[in-house]
């Protein structure tokens, strides 16, 4: 089958080009990294980062004929008819709005800055108890679709907003994340972590256009918990 | 050669569970501290456990009690786990646990509001007399996710210096063998650096990509190991590798115990629950060895499934598709990504496949790395500056089997108790060992080799192969003629592998030189396995051999010690003298 690569390498190339390979998939529905772990093997000085192979770890997220996924838990016969068949080529390139380091690798920072800016982390000012703290399967519950998240970065780098104002719109992603804090029972810092996002950029640029959901390979929603912020900061407002 | 020097406190090699819990102990008294990682940390592949954390917190049943727990791990170890350092675990693995809750880890909840508890192998109440026990504490079937990611946000939290996508090369040692730092490379844009510290903490996870079909991340290529070994410094019970009863046929990708915790089975071609044979009690919770093992001679005996009657299934249908979708939401998915099954309406096709590796870096329960004095015999010496937490280390609390839920207990308890002994050093005053201009130009060798290098094998085919003669040779059945064949072909495989190619020299994000540098590790460790699962002349948990087919508490009762400088395989005594309880006698191990 025919796929068609981003290269770049910055110690030897002026600009980009889209390099193509002929891999024998032998009619499999391989997932994508394994055709990219074919082409490596032909070609060492292809660049991509992996790790899990299972998707959990979230190294490998990339743009996919168009559209952000996991190389690893995309299937060949779910990237585009045609594909795995060999009629229609494989297109491979970086997740799209961050810097390209090399190939296929992109500069993660803004987007983890975004991460730190919402204080990903438990706060609690009360003394912890000598077990955990209890909290109800309801309580609990409230996490579900929210702590999942495996910052592959699919979701803020298909969204528009995040293109424009990288360092102003804090993304699907980091947004996600702050409201993983504000739903936990155990945390106690909700009103500093509202003033943190109450301003025109962090949250608001979001337009609820729902790439992000349209995108994320866990299947969560960051519309639904950008939504539910919205609501916090406007009972807050009151 | 001159390179630029980083000085800390002290270092930590590896972003997983145990490296990122000694960083974040470290980091919170204010030490300068360096966590490095070949990985953006959440990409370590704690991230990929499941089932949970198995811990005596008495959630699930009020009475429990840590020396049941303590009594399931030595038996689990078939003996040779050190009970000092179980003891250790088992006690204070609550308090390593709730502190993980403190720090916001999403754990399922019981109606009680406290942390849910699954059965999982091997378990059992009232020193095994009182039945299965429930002694495993799950964010449902996502565990490590939700460690690793909580680990991560509580070294931002408290200023950890985060190297990420750092590739540690090479320990860097003095004239007297005393630990200065590692060599690392900042993948990124290729430069070379010297991390000097006064403790070096090694937290590289394990290895299982020296096997072809594997659970591990394509990242656990025995870095720590072959830098270890490397360093002339012994491994310990490297023979004994898990072979996790559920791999997803071809794939490899695991499926949790909890499966089994919470009432899954699995059944042959016949749909013979068959485990009811070799385990009349425990059944499909025995220990994964007895499991793994029960499996292996189904499929040996003409009675696996698939064309190639190469697999057996794992059924969860009739537990209902609410409990599979509340418990093992991550199972329902990879099942249907790799297997391409829906456990809610048929079983998972699945294979013994390699996991975890028990042995490592000998250490005591500080973590403070241990070598003998006279190579593969004589007194145990501490490695000064060298610190080993987490899969890479063998301190040893799995002994020659892990019991699940073990690992990550494990590697917060130890990434814990490593970062308290060295913050106590640090603020009694640590040396810092000075290496020579040619102690770092030695250990930059390596690095130099590969960048040097004009032609030969590549590192895609000789890996392949080693990974081959890693599953042929080496496998869940063991036989001393083929361990004998295995040896050799490790051995021609270094002397290629010493003149392989790396073609591509370039600085920026340069893949395929960390390829190339890994593969020295995989060798290492896979040497270092091959040559002790050959020496130890009997069978004992994971270690199962055709020709030693009886444990030989005789002769066997006992650590192996790999020297990589003679190749000698030694032994070292298991430690029998718990402080607080009285010593577990070996006995006949059933379940």
């Amino acid at each position: 089958m025919k796929v068609s690569i981003y290269r770049y390498n910055p110690d030897t190339d002026r600009e980009p080009t889209m390099k193509e390979y002929d891999v024998d998939t032998q009619g499999k529905d391989l997932m994508v990294l394994d055709v990219l772990n074919l082409v490596k093997e032909m070609d060492p000085s292809l660049g991509f980062r992996r790790s899990c192979r299972e998707g959990v770890c979230g190294s490998d997220g990339m743009n996919i004929n168009g559209k952000n996924g996991l190389a690893c838990i995309t299937s060949l016969s779910s990237v585009a008819p045609g594909v795995k068949e060999g009629k229609k080529a494989l297109v491979l390139r970086p997740l799209p709005g961050l810097p390209v380091v090399r190939d296929l690798v992109v500069d993660m920072t803004m987007f983890y800055n975004q991460y730190e800016k919402v204080q990903p982390y438990l706060q609690n000012s009360t003394p912890a108890p000598a077990i955990e703290r209890l909290q109800s399967p309801e309580e609990r519950a409230k996490l579900d679709g929210l702590y999942e998240c495996i910052l592959c970065a699919c979701c803020s780098t298909s969204c528009p907003s995040f293109w424009w104002n990288p360092d102003k719109f804090l993304g699907p992603a980091a947004l996600l994340q702050g409201y993983r804090f504000l739903a936990d029972s155990r945390d106690t810092a909700t009103e500093e972590r509202l003033a943190r996002l109450d301003d025109p950029f962090s949250l608001f640029r979001c337009h609820g256009i729902m790439n992000c959901v349209s995108v994320c390979p866990k299947g969560l929603n960051p519309t639904r918990a950008i939504g539910h912020i919205r609501s916090m900061l406007l009972e807050r407002g009151i | 050669m001159s390179i630029r020097t980083i000085t800390f406190d002290a270092i930590v090699v590896g972003g997983g569970g145990a490296g990122m819990r000694a960083s974040l102990q470290m980091a919170q008294s204010g030490f300068k501290t360096a966590l490095i990682s070949k990985v953006f940390p959440t990409r370590s592949h704690t991230v990929s456990a499941q089932g949970g954390i198995t811990c005596a917190i008495a959630s699930a049943d009020p009475n429990d009690d840590w020396r049941w727990h303590m009594y399931d791990t030595v038996k689990g170890s078939d003996y040779i786990g050190d009970q000092d350092a179980i003891e250790y675990m088992c006690s204070v693995g609550p308090e390593a646990v709730f502190e993980l809750d403190h720090m916001g880890l999403p754990f399922s909840r019981t109606e009680e509001g406290r942390i849910y508890q699954r059965p999982f192998g091997g378990q059992s109440k009232n020193f095994g007399e009182g039945g299965q026990a429930a002694r495993t504490c799950a964010a449902a079937d996502r565990t490590g996710h939700a460690l690793l990611h909580t680990l991560y946000q509580q070294n931002l939290k408290n200023g950890t210096q985060v190297y990420s996508e750092w590739y540690a090369a090479e320990l860097v040692k003095d004239g007297q063998g005393n630990v200065c730092g590692v060599i690392a490379i900042c993948i990124e844009t290729g430069e070379t650096v010297f991390f000097k510290a006064k403790a070096t903490v090694f937290a590289t996870g394990g290895s299982g990509r020296i096997y072809a079909s594997t659970t591990n991340a394509l990242i656990n290529t025995g870095d720590g190991v072959g830098m270890a070994l490397r360093a002339g410094l012994p491994v310990q019970d490297i023979e004994m590798w898990q072979f996790h009863p559920t791999g997803i046929a071809g794939a490899g990708v695991l499926v949790t115990e909890g499966c089994r915790g919470e009432g899954g089975y699995l059944i042959n071609k016949d749909g013979e629950r068959f485990m009811e044979r070799y385990a009349p009690n425990a059944k499909d919770l025995a220990s994964r060895d007895v499991v793994a093992r029960s499996m292996m001679m189904e499929i040996l005996d003409g009675r696996g499934a698939g064309p190639d009657g190469d697999h057996v299934f794992l059924k969860l249908d009739h537990l209902g598709e609410e409990v599979l979708h509340s418990r093992l939401p991550g199972i329902c998915e990879l099942a249907i990504t790799f297997a391409h099954t829906d456990p809610v309406k048929e079983p998972i096709p699945v294979v013994p496949t390699c996991h975890y590796m028990m042995g490592g870096i000998p250490t005591n329960v500080h973590g403070q790395a241990i070598k003998l004095s006279a190579g593969h015999e004589g007194q145990d010496q501490f490695v000064n500056g060298l610190f080993a937490v987490g899969e890479v280390a063998c301190v040893s609390v799995h002994g020659a089997n892990r019991l699940g839920g073990n690992s990550l207990l494990d590697l917060v308890v130890f990434g814990r108790a490593a970062g308290l002994f060295i913050e106590d050093a640090l603020r009694q005053g640590m040396t810092q060992y000075e290496p020579s201009n040619d102690d770092i130009d030695q250990a930059l060798s390596r690095v130099r080799r590969w960048d040097e290098s004009q032609g030969g094998e590549s590192v895609a085919s000789l890996r392949k192969e080693l990974q081959s003669t890693m599953q042929n040779h080496f496998g869940v059945f063991r036989k001393g003629d083929l361990m004998h064949e295995g040896v050799s072909k490790l051995a021609e495989l270094r002397e290629r592998v010493a003149k392989a190619h790396l073609e591509d020299k370039s600085q920026s994000f340069n893949t395929a030189r960390v390829e190339a540098l890994e593969l020295d590790n995989l060798l290492e460790v896979a040497e270092a396995t091959a040559i002790a699962a050959e020496g130890r002349r009997e069978s004992r948990g994971a270690h199962a051999r055709y020709d030693f087919p009886d444990r030989d508490d005789e002769n066997w009762l006992c650590h192996s010690i790999y020297d990589p400088l003679t190749k000698q395989l030694g032994k070292r005594a298991v430690n029998f003298e718990p402080k607080t309880v009285d010593t577990f006698q070996p006995k006949a191990r059933t379940y």
